[in-house]
């Protein structure tokens, strides 16, 4: 009497099995776009990011951390880079990068105008919250399966596992962001006569630029989480080098590709974070 | 031309449909907005406004905070839409207007201040005084040039290129003000916005927009919670309270005729010496003659109205000096233009304390001119003593 009654189990898994299939059968050529369009995607960022060479990267990331920061954070993020050269993982790390940049980039395309709508829409922010909150509590391991079942195996299931994981942040920042720009503010722009578009890209989304920016580093924050859960399902890069070391239990070369991942991290975190500072900075920290 | 604002019989109801329905209905029977509050979960801001604006004044609504001035102000440019009642604009209804006819009521002929600037943090000096223009689609090289125009009007010429940050609060009130002023509006809200600034400050921005006032033709609503500011600066006043209108008057009917006990203790603190004007006291002109008309016309409008003598200003309100009924009655000339006679003027924005001396006991009215020499009403000696002693 302790135990749930069985009689009242109900398994749900199979009509989400079928929901699946049936999706990825009826929409096959919406997915097959999708997976055109990633792979184009990843043709142009990796063409880009393979015309610099290895050490044009240190040195390009050490000004950055200059101008943005001081000498010393620059001395140390480019040192950081270095490191992931020197254990033999450049090539596995501009992968990843590349996955990232691409997710990334999908969540600004999906997430801006979708936070944006958000904001002046009180029906679909009651819609979008809870969806929005589920999808950051679910674990990330669970998208991959749907990934896998629609789009196969490889980096294109990858980036979209990675895009679904890291959105809401950026939805929800910008959201934020409009949502909190000073009353008067809005006043004054509609005062004057303002249209929505000149409301929208004059006022509102000058105002909330440093939250969505740190919008923009939390999702990419979370798409380098992602990007090493993704190995799994076929990606390759610093993730799958991680996944190959605990089949193998080679303590040393995932630690390697481990330390890899949290020094590119930091890299982004730095960067974004200054970038976002400087926009700050730019208005004044006026009370 | 200034704008003329007439408040019909305004009621602004915050709350969901039903309930303002209902609210509105209380207000008939005559609630008060706390029971209205707690039957309804509406919440009254205004009820029953009446006032008429004239062109060209500057009038301020004063009021504790919660009294519905600060909702009144934004029913004038439709940023609040009145539940009942009209705001009628020279004639038009406000709520007549269509989207885009609003937008360009908003563009063109009103503009507003805010008590915390509401500057965009994001642009300089300039490319904030810019934006109504901007958004106007007027070209470049205009909207700077207009837009420095405003700057130099509210003295911040070489700030346009700071930031709002970098600037005093009383600074960043002036280019909310410039801003306000860089579409040459006819009608300028100002909502409290001295508030936020310091005394001194306070008074210094008080004393800029009387002289303001005199370079242009525009009329202002400013709302304030301070009885001081509101008698230094308004050619008339109108106190609320409750989302009501208690009085309506010039600062001198107020002190003359208290409507009852709550104005009465309202005004007790203030020192009506020191923040008396002559445009708080002075009248408007009975008769006013234009040198084009003809002795005879003259004459017999003085008759009528029983008057001695009467000032002549020419077509843009400039003063031109007086014609007496001795001097009209033997001219032949064919129009009054040489009879015309120069008399001395008051200026309006000095403090009834520093004329009273100096002016000497006419029997007749002293002509009270604007900083542009315009004639905006007549005083006599008597009232000024009076005014005072009262």
């Amino acid at each position: 009497m302790f135990n749930f009654p069985e009689q009242l189990y109900f398994d749900i898994s199979g009509y989400i099995d079928d929901f699946v299939l049936w999706l990825g059968d009826t929409f096959e050529w919406l997915f097959d776009i999708i997976k055109t369009l990633i792979l184009g995607m990843f043709e142009g960022v990796e063409f880009v990011l393979g015309i610099v060479p290895w050490w044009a990267y240190i040195i390009l990331l050490f000004f950055a951390a200059w101008k943005l920061y001081n000498i010393r954070t620059g001395v140390t993020l480019s040192l950081m880079l270095f490191l992931i050269g020197v254990f033999a993982l450049w090539d596995e790390m501009i992968y990843t990068l590349a996955i990232i940049a691409i997710s990334v980039l999908i969540s600004l395309i999906v997430g801006l105008p979708t936070g944006i709508l958000m904001a002046k829409s009180k029906r679909l922010e009651s819609i979008l919250k809870p969806i929005l909150d589920g999808m950051q509590t679910m674990p990330s391991f669970v998208y991959l399966i749907p990934a896998l079942m629609l789009l196969g195996i490889g980096r294109v299931p990858a980036v979209f596992a990675t895009t679904i994981y890291a959105v809401p942040p950026l939805i929800r920042l910008t959201f934020l962001g409009i949502k909190n720009v000073d009353k008067e503010v809005v006043e004054a722009g509609k005062s004057f006569g303002s249209t929505q578009m000149q409301m929208l890209f004059k006022i509102e989304l000058p105002q909330a630029l440093s939250t969505i920016a740190t919008g923009i580093n939390q999702t990419t924050m979370m798409a380098v989480s992602m990007v090493v859960i993704a190995s799994m399902i076929g990606a390759q890069g610093i993730g799958s080098v991680v996944l190959v070391s605990i089949r193998q239990i080679q303590v040393g070369q995932g630690f390697m590709a481990g330390l890899s991942v949290v020094f590119l991290a930091i890299i982004l975190d730095r960067l974004l974070q200054g970038i976002a500072n400087s926009l700050d900075q730019q208005e004044g920290l006026d009370g | 031309m200034a704008k003329h604002v007439e408040v019909k019989n305004l009621s602004v109801v915050f709350g969901k449909p039903k309930a303002q329905q209902k609210a509105l209905k209380m207000i008939d029977d005559g609630h008060t907005p706390d029971e209205i509050r707690e039957a309804t979960g509406a919440t009254v801001a205004n009820k029953n406004v009446n006032f008429d604006i004239q062109p060209d004044e500057l009038f301020v609504i004063v009021g504790l905070s919660g009294s519905g001035k600060s909702t009144f102000i934004r029913t004038l440019n439709l940023l609040n839409i009145p539940t009942r009642g009209e705001i009628v604009v020279d004639g038009e209804n406000l709520q007549d207007m269509t989207k885009e006819e609003l937008r360009d009521y908003r563009r063109k002929d009103v503009s507003m201040v805010f008590q915390h600037f509401g500057l965009l943090s994001h642009r300089t000096v300039l490319d904030n005084v810019v934006y109504p223009l901007e958004i106007q689609g007027i070209d470049k090289e205009t909207r700077r040039e207009k837009a420095m125009e405003a700057i130099k009007q509210v003295g911040l010429d070489g700030w346009e290129d700071h930031m709002p940050s970098q600037l005093s609060g009383g600074m960043r009130q002036r280019v909310g003000l410039a801003r306000a002023l860089s579409n040459d509006p006819e009608l300028l809200l100002m909502d409290e916005p001295y508030s936020a600034l310091d005394p001194l400050i306070r008074r210094e921005m008080q004393n800029e927009l009387l002289t303001l006032d005199d370079d242009n033709e525009r009329t202002i609503v400013f709302i304030t919670h301070d009885m001081n500011e509101a008698f230094r600066i308004g050619d008339r006043i109108a106190l609320m309270k409750d989302a009501e209108v208690v009085q309506i008057g010039t600062p001198n009917e107020f002190f003359k005729n208290p409507a009852n006990d709550y104005v009465r203790d309202f005004i007790a603190d203030v020192d009506k010496t020191r923040i008396l004007k002559i445009r708080s006291v002075m009248r408007k002109p009975t008769y006013v003659a234009k040198p084009t008309d003809t002795p005879k016309e003259t004459l017999e409008a003085l008759k009528a109205n029983e008057m001695e003598f009467c000032y002549v200003t020419d077509e843009k309100r400039k003063f031109l000096g007086y014609v007496k009924v001795e001097q009209l009655s033997k001219s032949r000339a064919k129009d009054i233009s040489k009879l015309v006679n120069e008399d001395e003027t008051l200026y309006r924005n000095l403090y009834l304390e520093d004329v009273w001396k100096n002016i000497k006991e006419a029997k007749f009215d002293v002509a009270v001119v604007d900083g542009k020499n315009r004639l905006r009403g007549v005083i006599s000696h008597d009232e000024i003593i009076s005014a005072l002693a009262e």
